[in-house]
């Protein structure tokens, strides 16, 4: 049922958003950039984190119809694929 | 309460998704629109992961501004939702002024970024001594398409917003009818989300 559902916090979804992009911004000045993979690893974590609360909380789709949630998974899953083949181009070996 | 699942049972009769034809036609659309997102980040991730150089991104953009237009923007994604809120309580008082200042932190985010490329175009470092620009290099070229495009977004959510919001004046959504609220609401929410990946990926990391 998309409309009679309970209203989140969402002010506290607020202050969660606020304070990882914080979090985030000093993680990525404080941990030195020859640790790329950790400095992706936590950066890219932190951004997905942020993403899915806007999604889950403020877009609904916590409370949404599974159907609509299944149409927006695969565009992700999509997306992913799409991302991952152009990085293999250059992360695996070439023969 | 009773009103709205009244408006939900119109719907489960009205269409076969049990979800409202525009709030569906808007959703289809936000899944294109990640495509196409997916396709600018992942060109900028693979020209990165390609390029022999590549400068340090706090080094070139100012990343506390940022920091700071990210926050107004999840300001925005939060008035946002307190004008739905609003109007799904009855009270479209609360709707007209959360409306109003989502339009208000988006038309902030437009002029930050404003400011922002203004200053990058301009101003002459030693890396860049004609500026920081679509010519200068790569980067250059990546991140005024990429945050070019999602400032776009912005506009056209700035555009949109307005008209919702002359319509709020104009008492045209009431309690039982304001999908249209609901649905620009979507669009800037999304807008929101990408703007936070493309922070992280584009500024920080």
């Amino acid at each position: 049922m998309s409309e009679a559902h309970r209203v989140p916090n969402y002010m506290a979804i607020f202050w969660w958003l606020a304070g990882l992009t914080v979090v985030e911004v000093g993680y990525s000045s404080i941990l030195p950039h020859e640790h790329k993979v950790l400095l992706i690893v936590g950066l890219v974590g932190f951004a997905a984190v942020k993403a899915s609360l806007v999604a889950l909380y403020f877009m609904h789709l916590r409370f949404e119809r599974r159907g609509l949630g299944i149409i927006v998974t695969s565009t992700l899953i999509l997306g992913c694929i799409l991302v991952g083949v152009g990085m293999a181009e250059h992360l695996l070996p070439r023969p | 309460m009773e009103a709205t699942v009244l408006v939900h049972e119109r719907f489960e009769e009205e269409t076969n998704t049990g979800i409202p034809h525009d709030k569906m036609g808007m959703w289809v659309f936000l899944c294109s629109e990640v495509m196409f997102f997916t396709g600018l980040i992942g060109g900028y991730i693979v020209l990165r992961f390609a390029s022999p150089f590549w400068p340090q991104p706090s080094t070139v953009l100012n990343v506390p501004l940022t920091a700071m237009n990210t926050f107004i923007l999840i300001c925005s994604s939060v008035t946002m939702v307190q004008a739905l809120g609003g109007i799904r309580a009855g009270n479209p008082a609360r709707m007209k002024l959360f409306l109003c200042l989502t339009l208000f932190f988006g038309a902030i985010f437009l002029s930050i970024q404003g400011v922002e490329y203004w200053k990058l175009l301009h101003e002459h470092t030693r890396a860049y001594p004609n500026g920081f620009n679509p010519h200068a290099s790569l980067f250059g070229s990546v991140f005024f398409t990429t945050t070019g495009f999602h400032g776009f977004h912005v506009f056209c959510g700035v555009v949109c917003m307005s008209f919702v919001t002359g319509k709020a004046f104009l008492g045209k959504y009431t309690q039982a009818d304001h999908q249209c609220v609901e649905t620009i609401g979507l669009y800037w929410h999304f807008v929101d989300l990408v703007w936070i990946v493309l922070f992280t990926i584009i500024y920080l990391i």
